[in-house]
């Protein structure tokens, strides 16, 4: 049942995606961006990720589209007629793929539960953070008090992302009415 | 290759051929939003692959009950790729935020976000100031 309804979402999702390639209006690539975020939130919730699903279908469907909506409304909204098709990126793309592919024939199958990742450190967070925090969301205990420093540091990289974006595109106003009055 | 094999691994096979779709959108089209658009979609398909991870068959998330009354039987999905990817989700939106703002500022600067539009223009710059120099040696140069 799980293979089959992660099969479905993926099959929406390559569907989406390919969408996105196709399409020339800036608007729908735009919207489609934003469905395929929530598809990928869906698939985060059968895959037990609960505050992920959360984050990406808030952050990634909500902010990350508000975004690219201005950027849209402050550029073009559609994509000049595409290049002429060439092999060389279809190439780059499917042997870096297969190299991928050939990565994975080493790991350990899906959901096992002796593999690497569960057997090192994962249970004694489980284990431990009932007593130590008293918190019964795990994810929340691990991220803002065994973690907290890290996320911290997440919030130092937001913060520098913002003061970049300012500086680039702070006197946009500004500058479009000087050129305007320039061109006068 | 047996079928478990094959079912086993599948996930990250999908996985893998959606980030190859995503890559593919960011080195074939010309278009600025459109390649961070398919940078997405590349990054939504690593978060995947590393939540598939953490997953444990017969698992469920990681959250107890309220009065923590913990019941040993239940297996529980493992938390740490989750708060990984919850820290990479918001750092993507960052980073995803920065690049736009520097294609606002290409559009700014060139009157254009296609990629051919941009090289020929930059082109055009380039071998103005190469005939200047040029005449500036008076010539020989």
């Amino acid at each position: 049942m799980d293979v089959l309804i992660n099969l479905v979402l993926f099959g929406m999702m390559v569907t989406t995606a390919l969408a996105i390639l196709r399409m020339r209006r800036l608007f729908a690539v735009v919207m489609l961006s934003g469905v395929f975020s929530l598809l990928s939130a869906l698939l985060f919730v059968t895959l037990d990720a609960v505050d992920v699903a959360f984050t990406e279908a808030a952050v990634g469907a909500g902010i990350s589209t508000v975004l690219l909506l201005g950027t849209m409304a402050l550029t073009s909204r559609k994509e000049k007629m595409p290049r002429k098709f060439s092999p060389i990126p279809l190439l780059v793309v499917v042997v870096t793929g297969a190299v991928l592919i050939y990565g994975t024939l080493d790991m350990p199958s899906f959901g096992s539960a002796d593999s690497p990742a569960q057997t090192h450190v994962a249970a004694q967070y489980l284990e431990r953070t009932p007593k130590d925090t008293g918190v019964p969301n795990v994810v929340t205990a691990i991220l803002a008090s065994y973690r907290g420093y890290d996320t911290f540091g997440e919030t130092v990289v937001v913060f520098t992302a913002a003061v970049g974006v300012l500086i680039l595109i702070g006197g946009f106003a500004r500058r479009r009415d000087e050129e305007e009055e320039g061109t006068d | 290759m047996t079928l478990e094999f094959i079912l086993g691994h599948l996930n990250y096979w999908l996985f893998i051929i959606l980030m190859m779709t995503g890559f593919y959108i960011v080195v074939s089209r010309g278009n600025y939003v459109k390649k961070i658009v398919g940078l997405n979609i590349f990054q939504v398909s690593v978060f995947m692959f590393y939540i598939s991870i953490g997953k444990v068959q017969g698992g469920t998330a990681p959250i107890f009950p309220v009065d923590l009354n913990i019941d040993p039987n239940v297996v529980y999905s493992n938390p740490l790729p989750h708060v990984l990817i919850l820290t990479a989700i918001v750092v993507g939106v960052a980073t995803t935020a920065l690049g736009l703002a520097l294609v606002v500022r290409i559009r700014e600067e060139y009157g254009s976000i296609e990629e051919d539009d941009i090289l020929e223009i930059e082109q055009h710059i380039q071998a103005e100031e190469n005939s200047e120099h040029g005449s500036a040696m008076g010539g020989r140069a």
